[in-house]
């Protein structure tokens, strides 16, 4: 997949300034309120530590642990399938459909069928697919992908949204009302519910020691899109799993509180087996997942549960917006999994990082996000995929750099025509530096120059 | 006590001022200071654009010239943490790096936590926002981050709180990335300049006079945008306030 690079997505987003400050603070007021909700709990660094470890360990003996999974969810009557890639996953969606004569499905948000592009599928197949999760349903009535994991139409105003459903759901045109809206949503929602053969949902923990799955959602979507059809599939990512059901103690407190700011999501719905007279398939997806695994500099990321956390807090994310990134998951997390599947369409991503960390101070699962993108900026070296506008100035620089002579003369050249030249010849096209910003001054002596002087004044003094 | 003073490239050419603060605020407190003329850069560009092996000759001329002396000092967050937290991919297991490691030391570090400053006879009769660097703040723990929870502390904030007469302002985001990031600033210039501006706005806001940092390369993106945008704004590096505050008091 050809992506646009960051940086040219994002200065279109930044270049509307008003939008790009409103999506700056919708998303700087989630991560206050996640702010207030961590300091609410002192154990927060050891929850945040627990949670690490679980999830490290669970990595390392990722294999077992799915095994597990599998027998006692067969045991407790659900089907579990295997899917090594996206075209996999879909293909066993499409085939349990298709038996299940299903024409139309409901879907409570799932990022994995987002990253495996499932509803186009389904759509070219002659099925009708509906994301039930309020935002979802907004972006997918416009034709958009979500700009956020967790909430997904973050960077839709709610007069786009009046809009959108005047055009789509027949509702009063300049009607911004929240409620009004929400409400129109809800009984549009409710006939599709009604008429759904099959409900899919995601999975935000699956328990190896039970079998059971967890779905965590705030509009109790994905509840009700399972119990009217007959069949459930629950589409999981292979590093979705908790060794034990005593480990949704620490995640079920963490995600919440760092995902939106609440204590724990409105619902959170366990499914252990199918419910009488229905089916309930899971799958399990690799699509890359045991690459990662493999890894060890970026094995890390499989410890992510898809809060969203990173993604408020990191400051180019909420200026650039979601879809700068080109990926399904975006943000500093996205920026890790993305050139992990192909380095090359998503070279520019671990640059679109000022390394500030923040993302991994805010991570509840202690991915070192800031330095896995750094290591990702080597990787992209190492396979000669970083630009020749990179790489040429980064290895004239570390010569100069080598004799402190040519430092020396360089820089003295450096700062005479900094002093010298007309703004004309600094300021063009080819500086981004001087396109909103001003030059250093430039001194007339440099600290070497000044420390002799200095030293030879002490002697003097002596 | 015998101090090395790297001077990190940038500020060698572009902030000699910042170099001589450095300079004096240590010697005024009985260090024996030297500066080794063979430094040039730590490598840190090369290596925050993934290209380790331009930075690696650095990293290896950087142990030579600095293994003899008791202590490593610099005016820079984000040069000492490319030391401390960096190097190890370049010089694990060489003679002399754990040392390195840990006799580097960021000025306001090495004021705090060596020399155990705990008063300034200094003046400085001003509204002072301070910038939190990333580097320094995260890399090198001279700060709690505000994403953590713990007891607030800052080692930059610890020094200027001690100055006569100063007032530090407190911005709304306490320690959001000013958007400099290297070779960012050129690479993303349209974000890097908008959170730039983002970052003034909040300074100015709380009214600060002066704009400070223990990071010379954030206040060079910072400046750059303030004088173009004519902003009511000082801005300095905090070894000038510090040494400033001390000459005239
Ligand atoms: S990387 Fe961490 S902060 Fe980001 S979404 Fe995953 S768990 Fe949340």
């Amino acid at each position: 997949m050809k992506t646009a690079e960051h940086p040219e997505q994002a200065s279109k987003f930044v270049a509307n300034d008003q939008r790009a400050h409103w999506h700056d603070q919708a998303l700087w007021f989630v991560r206050e309120k996640r702010d207030r909700m961590a300091v609410s709990l002192p154990e927060w660094e050891q929850l945040r530590s627990a949670a690490s470890q679980i999830k490290l360990h669970t990595v390392s003996r990722l294999a077992d642990y799915l095994e597990q999974f599998e027998q006692n969810a067969t045991k407790l009557g659900a089907v579990v399938h295997w899917a090594r890639d996206s075209e996999e996953h879909n293909q066993i969606v499409l085939s349990l459909l298709q038996k299940a004569g299903a024409k139309q499905v409901v879907k409570s948000k799932s990022m994995l069928t987002e990253e495996c592009h499932l509803n186009p599928f389904l759509e070219a197949q002659g099925i009708e697919v509906v994301d039930t999760d309020l935002g979802e349903r907004i972006v997918q009535l416009r034709k958009e992908t979500p700009s956020h994991i967790v909430l997904p139409a973050i960077h839709i105003k709610k007069e786009e949204v009046s809009e959108t459903f005047h055009e789509h759901l027949q509702t009063e045109a300049g009607n911004n009302d929240p409620n009004y809206l929400t409400e129109a949503a809800r009984n549009h929602l409710r006939e599709k519910f009604l008429a759904a053969d099959v409900g899919i949902t995601g999975v935000n923990f699956a328990i190896a020691e039970t079998g059971g799955l967890v779905v965590c959602t705030n509009e109790g979507n994905a509840d009700l899109g399972v119990s009217l059809p007959k069949m459930h599939i629950a589409c999981m990512g292979i590093e979705k799993l908790v060794p034990h059901a005593a480990d949704l103690s620490v995640f079920l407190r963490l995600l919440a509180r760092s995902a939106t700011g609440q204590p724990i999501t409105t619902y959170s719905s366990h499914f252990h087996g199918p419910s009488p007279g229905s089916e309930l398939h899971i799958i399990l997806v690799d699509n890359g997942r045991s690459n990662l695994m493999g890894s060890e500099q970026f094995r890390n990321s499989l410890k992510c549960i898809r809060c969203g956390a990173c993604m408020n807090t990191c400051p180019v994310y909420r200026r650039s917006g979601g879809h700068s990134y080109g990926t399904t998951v975006p943000g500093p997390i996205g920026s890790i999994l993305a050139p992990s599947r192909d380095s090359k369409a998503h070279k520019s991503l671990p640059f679109a990082c000022t390394l500030c960390g923040s993302c991994t101070d805010v991570c509840p699962v202690k991915i070192d996000l800031h330095h896995e993108l750094l290591e990702w900026r080597g990787e992209i070296h190492r396979r000669g995929q970083l630009p020749m506008s990179k790489t040429v100035p980064m290895k004239l620089t570390s010569w100069m750099m080598r004799s402190p002579w040519l430092f020396r003369w360089v820089g003295a050249i450096g700062k005479f025509c900094l002093r010298h030249l007309p703004r004309w010849a600094i300021y063009h096209g080819l500086n981004p530096w001087g396109k909103q910003r001003e030059m250093p001054e430039s001194p007339q002596q440099s600290f070497r120059q000044l420390y002799q002087i200095h030293e030879s004044k002490k002697a003097s003094d002596e | 006590m015998q101090v090395a003073l790297f001077i990190p490239c940038y500020i060698d050419q572009l902030y000699p001022r910042v170099g001589m603060a450095t300079l004096e605020i240590l010697e005024r407190r009985g260090c024996d200071v030297v500066f080794p003329a063979a430094q040039t850069c730590c490598g840190q560009p090369m290596s925050n654009t993934g290209c380790n092996s331009d930075a690696r000759p650095l990293a290896e001329r950087f142990l030579e010239i600095f293994a003899p002396y008791q202590y490593v000092v610099a005016p820079s967050g984000s040069c000492v943490a490319m030391v401390r937290k960096h190097y190890d991919e370049f010089l694990s297991g060489r003679p002399g790096f754990e040392e390195l490691k840990a006799k580097t030391f960021e000025l306001c570090e090495f004021l705090v936590d060596v020399l155990k400053v705990e008063s300034w006879d200094g003046v400085y009769p001003h509204k002072v926002g301070l910038h939190s660097s990333c580097h320094g703040l995260r890399e090198l723990g001279m700060g709690k981050p505000s994403e953590l929870v713990g007891v607030d502390f800052s080692k930059p904030g610890h020094l200027l709180a001690m100055l006569d007469k100063i007032e530090l302002v407190k911005p709304q985001r306490p320690d959001e990335c000013c958007g400099f990031g290297g070779t960012f600033a050129v690479n993303e210039e349209a974000v890097s300049c908008m959170m730039g501006k983002d970052r003034l706005q909040d300074h100015l806001s709380a009214g600060a006079e002066v704009l400070t940092a223990a990071d010379m390369s954030c206040l060079m993106h910072l400046q750059g945008l303030s004088a173009r945008g004519k902003m009511p704004l000082q801005i300095k590096h905090i070894a000038e306030i510090l040494n400033e505050s001390e000459a005239k008091s």
